[in-house]
């Protein structure tokens, strides 16, 4: 079977999988949300109204307005845009170092693998988020700091599982025979194994971007990760926090939204594993 | 604590229970019940929430507020501020101050003794001073101190100071709590005494307890000088989380603390509330301000920082931040106290004026966005703050919707404070701040307006300069002469608001709420511990009636 | 077992010696070092703070040295003096927090266990039916809800709306005066909330664990060759499957422990309850970095215990692992 056609009953499968469809429809939704603010939310998201400090949901404010008057609908359709792409660059980086070590620890074996998997060993010794804390306490909270934090913490699991990938696909004939034609191991890595780790690959980067939503909300609700008056789904929870008693709408939507996003990248990545892999199915 | 950087994590609460000046207070009790007998007697115990736990008790070497407010309860200085923030004697019966201004006598109060029995003498006020300028002892208060040229007993109920030049805020730092020689002088560093964690004073309480990171415990000291205090036993919680602090107020396991302004509006209106609890509000003494780096090319010119001056709308910020529980600062000294000239410059919240002055100042072009141009610049500037502070980031976004409105972009940058303090304040790093001073009860601010204190370590951050000013800071700190010194400060805040070096934004209230069973709480300048020694619950409202050894 | 049980202690230790490499490298992040981010509010305190922590760090000496300092002081657990207010040694101040977070993670961890396990089983023996389809859901749901979002919406619910359960603490304060029932229950319910919101998470994951577990061991032959002797199913069930299923499900169960101390921080936080994750929190946010670290430090430490006893547990319950040869 060619790789085409693989690709192609993939596809079909995935699309036949309602939980699957239902996700990533979830996430295009609030992509287009993301890049299209104004077709959802007319006010303005920094407006402050101090006469209009905590309201609950009206015509007007169909989600209430926070502790400065501002509307919360508008805060959270810009929130998105934060959320979504630090959980994408975030992720990015962590299936980037991931890729490198899994590969060179798979291709190359013995000395190398060792060492490169103890490495990966005493990463995971040490509970994500408490480092992920520490770290931003020394560099400080901004946008940036904490793609790159996420990212260089939640790689381990993506390093593994390439390297399976690698260690099984490297016995391979299409490998044996690439090398005999004289091709170098850049070029055996990058042309002949890669390709095909990218379907797990794409699984665990589905799911991970997931994490990473989760790791900034959570980081942003602590105070440590997108500084207010930058809206955040994360921020904005820490604002329902501190006025739980009068102000439900401010815990309840921030908190969907970031529910129902996590919920579909983790559908559809699901989706993805049974799509590529059936025989996994049931499981 | 002079001119201290104000940092506040949190809504500034405890600090402010303290040396909290002036205002007119007005207790906001729920209706007055019918009082059986409001006889002032003994007993009871009064449980006050902290947020903060006491690091030490020994004032010299400790710098929150926790630890200053648990010390005292313990320790007397040899002078303290009254109701009207004037200052009055504590251990020192009354003082003299030669005619130049050089000589300090202070004639201390006899028969006083320590919470040990020992006898309270001259000798312990030398001991202070000597520890207070040792290079050994680990204080950020001895600046004062070394002023001192030289320092003598006559005898054992007289202490004489005797200064280069006369310094006014010399006699307030006598407030400094007094040490026990006898137990004190074996400790080289008097950090590491045993008396930092279990302090012996002259206190109207001596020290019971101190469980780390939950509580501390003070019962009255009969023989105390001033008559034993009719509370018996003061218990302070540590309780870090002011929601849940409200709850244990609401639940009876606590009766005094501070409120933030949303527990005060929004909170405390519910007739359970006003049947039990007595609010109350003055004025802090705090201030919030945005500073200008003056020699940043646009805050250079006076006119730029009036027009920001009248841009600002401080009754949005002190609506919107503080649901109005506030005043608007026209100047670093609060309204109340002596030192405050009520008539200087102000700068109501006029976007037109604002817009003109901008336009004398060159900002007459617009950007396709409304933001002004000159000399193809835009008018946009960054204000840093520290993180984790939810008010001045409020107070940081209001200014920033004000700003828009007479076409100025002011970006908002939190910093946490430890990067913010060394990278960017002491560098100069900046364009604008947004930032707090804590105001002392002396009026000397010499540190903070001083052309000269313009160094990294030191605090005139924004690199103010004004040679009258100078003048009058140093003729302020010469003279004891009230009415002197008042003249030299009024001219000094007449000045500061003329020029604006900062935007003076609000002062915020106190708002401590106590359970209605204590009477004898009046909100004054002070605030309201000034006369802690004189609340009491009558006999029949007592309610911790035996007390756990 | 005993060989098998030092063996595995010895593989950890340059696991160690790396968890210090990477601490030591998060201090130096910071702008200026370990001492450029001493401030206090007062000038003249920072200087000499600065002086004294130059001296307790080495920092005129190079990198190696300081590094084989810190080693040197991790091993004895001496972490520095706080930089918080109140200056007290940080392992005293992590000491006292750790049995509380430790004991919360504890009860979770059997919690998660309790239910998970006949959760995952039950959905595995009746595949496909309406009970494994809407435990799926409600798996699904579990890995996807912000653990600080649930805990703000079962405070909202529990605590505001029906006032059934304190919302902060560990103890309410008449707790003292309680009789010793009164106060078991009190302790019990302040924590039903944040030991629920601890195990939440897990719950997913284990329960969705245990059943691919059971199912691949279902199909196993020797579990058809016991049906074919005509053991009662019940016994199929319990004796056979289950024990087989189970053994990687501890070693999971070990495994989990750096993410429930992770989650500590937030549900710590939000409950004001004193623990080590909000010890750790308050550092973080007052820069208290002596704290910082030695939290960090403590939490890779025991996650490697976690991980040791997880193995060793393995091994236990695995008669095929061999306990005594190499390999």
């Amino acid at each position: 079977m060619s790789a085409n056609s693989i690709f192609k009953d993939s596809i079909r499968r995935l699309s036949r999988n309602p939980l699957a469809v239902a996700g990533g429809a979830v996430i295009l939704l609030f992509f287009v949300l993301a890049l299209f603010p104004s077709v959802f939310s007319s006010h303005d998201p920094n407006r402050i109204d101090i006469l209009k400090i905590l309201t609950p949901p009206s015509e007007s404010h169909p989600l209430g307005t926070d502790d400065l008057g501002r509307d919360v609908l508008a805060r959270m359709v810009f929130g998105a845009r934060i959320s979504l792409s630090v959980g994408f660059v975030a992720e990015s980086i962590a299936i980037g170092i991931g890729l490198l070590i899994g590969l060179l620890a798979g291709y190359y074996g013995g000395r190398v693998d060792s060492a490169l998997m103890r490495f990966v060993d005493i990463m995971l010794c040490f509970p994500t988020f408490f480092l992920i804390l520490a770290v931003i306490a020394f560099i400080g909270p901004s946008i940036w700091n904490i793609m790159f934090i996420i990212g260089v913490t939640g790689w381990m699991g993506v390093a593994r599982l390439v390297r399976a990938e690698t260690l099984s696909l490297k016995e391979r004939d299409f490998v044996a025979a690439a090398r005999a034609q004289g091709a170098g191991d850049a070029r055996i890595i990058f042309r002949h194994v890669l390709p095909n780790t990218l379907a797990p690959i794409l699984v665990a980067a589905t799911l991970g971007v997931a994490g990473a939503i989760l790791v900034e909300s959570g980081l942003s609700f602590l105070g440590i990760g997108v500084q207010p008056p930058t809206p955040s789904w994360g921020n904005i929870l820490t604002a329902g926090k501190d006025n739980i008693e009068f102000a439900w709408w401010l815990s309840v939507y921030p908190g969907l939204a970031i529910f129902l996003t996590v919920l579909g990248y983790n559908l559809l990545g699901e989706g993805i594993r049974d799509a590529v892999d059936p025989r996994l199915k049931g499981r | 604590m002079r001119g201290v950087p104000r940092r506040t994590a949190l809504p500034p609460i405890v600090l402010l229970l303290l040396l909290a000046a002036c205002g007119g207070g007005k207790p906001e009790s729920g209706g007055k019940g019918a009082v059986v007998s409001d006889v002032p007697a003994y007993g009871d115990a009064i449980v006050e929430g902290s947020i903060g736990d006491v690091s030490g008790f020994l004032t010299a070497v400790t710098t929150d507020a926790s630890s200053h407010e648990a010390a005292g309860y313990v320790f007397n200085g040899l002078v303290r501020y009254d109701k009207d923030l004037k200052l009055e004697g504590d251990l020192a019966e009354s003082w003299e101050v030669s005619p130049d201004g050089k000589r300090i006598t202070f004639h201390l109060r006899k028969g006083v003794k320590w919470h040990d029995g020992a006898p309270f003498t001259s000798d312990d006020v030398m001991f202070t001073y000597r520890r207070m300028i040792d290079p050994k002892t680990p204080t950020a208060y001895g600046e004062d101190f070394k002023q001192v040229k030289r320092a003598s007993v006559p005898d054992p109920h007289t202490f004489v100071a005797e200064y280069a030049r006369p310094f006014a805020p010399a006699l307030a730092s006598w407030g400094m709590h007094i040490l026990p020689k006898h137990l004190l002088e074996q400790y080289p560093d008097i950090s590491k005494s045993p008396l930092n964690k279990k302090p012996i004073g002259t206190g109207p309480y001596r020290f019971v307890e101190w469980k780390t990171s939950e509580k501390t415990v003070f019962d009255a000291n009969p023989g105390y000088f001033e008559g034993k205090p009719f509370i018996a036993r003061v218990v302070t919680r540590v309780i870090p989380d002011l929601a849940t602090m409200f709850l244990e107020l609401k639940s009876g396991g606590i009766d005094l603390m501070n409120l933030t302004p949303l527990q005060y509006t929004r909170q405390t209106e519910t007739p359970e509330i006003k049947k039990s609890f007595n609010k109350f509000r003055y004025l802090s003494s705090g201030y919030t301000y945005l500073g200008f780096r003056l020699s940043h090319p646009f805050f250079k010119d006076q006119k730029v920082r009036q027009a920001i001056a009248h841009a600002i709308n401080k009754k949005e910020v002190i609506e919107g931040v503080f649901f109005g529980l506030g005043q608007e600062a026209t100047g670093p000294y609060k309204p109340g106290t002596w030192p405050y000239n009520p008539n200087v410059r102000k700068y109501p919240h006029d976007p037109s004026i604002a817009k003109g002055l901008l336009a004398e100042a060159g900002w007459k072009e617009k950007d396709t966005d409304g933001i002004l141009k000159k000399d193809g610049r835009r008018f946009e500037f960054t204000v840093l703050t520290n993180a984790g502070n939810e008010s001045r980031a409020k107070t940081a976004a209001i200014i920033q919707q004000n700003l828009s409105a007479v076409g100025v972009r002011m970006e908002i940058r939190t910093v946490e404070w430890a990067a913010f303090i060394n990278e960017f304040v002491k560098k100069r790093k900046f364009d604008a701040l947004i930032l707090g001073w804590n105001i002392t009860p002396d009026p000397d601010q010499f540190d903070i307006w001083n052309s000269s204190k313009t160094g990294p370590d030191e605090l005139n951050h924004v690199g103010y300069a004004n040679a009258e000013v100078d003048r009058l800071l140093e003729e302020g700190r010469r003279t004891f002469d009230i009415g002197k010194r008042k003249k030299a400060y009024f001219r000094i805040q007449e000045i500061l608001a003329e020029e604006q070096p900062l935007v003076f934004l609000y002062y915020p209230d106190s708002l401590p709420v106590a359970h209605k069973r204590f009477r004898g709480i009046t909100p004054a300048p002070a605030g309201i511990s000034y006369n802690f020694i004189k609340w009491y619950v009558p006999k029949g409202e007592q309610k911790y009636t035996t007390f756990q050894q | 077992m005993l060989r098998y049980v030092l063996r595995r202690v010895l593989v950890s230790i340059p696991l160690l010696v790396g968890i210090s490499l990477i601490t030591f490298g998060v201090i130096n992040m910071a702008p200026g070092g370990p001492i450029g981010i001493s401030s206090d509010l007062n000038p003249k305190a920072t200087a000499e703070y600065r002086e004294r922590l130059k001296a307790y760090y080495g920092l005129d000496q190079p990198l190696y040295v300081q590094y084989g300092r810190w080693l040197g002081r991790m091993a004895v657990l001496d972490f520095g003096d706080s930089f918080s207010p109140d200056g007290r040694k940080v392992w005293d101040k992590i000491r006292e927090r750790i049995p509380v977070t430790l004991s919360i993670n504890v009860l979770s961890m059997a919690m998660i266990f309790l239910i998970a396990v006949p959760l995952g089983i039950y959905s595995a023996v009746r595949k496909g039916s309406l009970f494994d389809r809407i435990t799926t859901v409600t798996v699904f749901t579990g890995f996807a809800v912000p653990t600080f979002w649930l805990a703000l919406l079962l405070m909202i619910l529990f605590g505001v709306h029906l006032g059934w359960l304190p919302i902060s603490g560990l103890v309410s304060l008449e707790h003292d005066s309680l009789s010793l029932a009164g106060r078991i229950g009190d302790r019990a319910r302040h924590l039903v909330l944040p030991i629920f919101l601890a195990a939440f998470g897990g719950l997913a994951g284990i329960s969705r664990y245990m059943r691919s577990n059971m199912l691949e061991v279902i199909r196993q032959d020797y579990i058809a060759t016991a049906r074919a002797k005509g053991l009662p199913e019940g016994t199929v069930v319990f004796r056979h499957a289950m024990r087989n299923a189970l053994l990687p499900v501890i070693t999971i169960l070990g495994l989990s422990v750096p993410d429930l101390l992770g989650g500590s921080v937030i549900f710590e936080t939000i409950f004001s309850i004193p623990g080590m994750g909000q010890l750790f929190y308050q550092g973080v946010m007052s820069r208290d970095y002596p704290l910082i670290m030695g939290i960090l430090t403590i939490a890779a430490f025991l996650t490697l215990l976690g991980n040791i006893l997880a193995d060793v547990g393995y091994a236990l319950a695995d008669p095929r692992i061999s306990t005594g040869r190499t390999g």
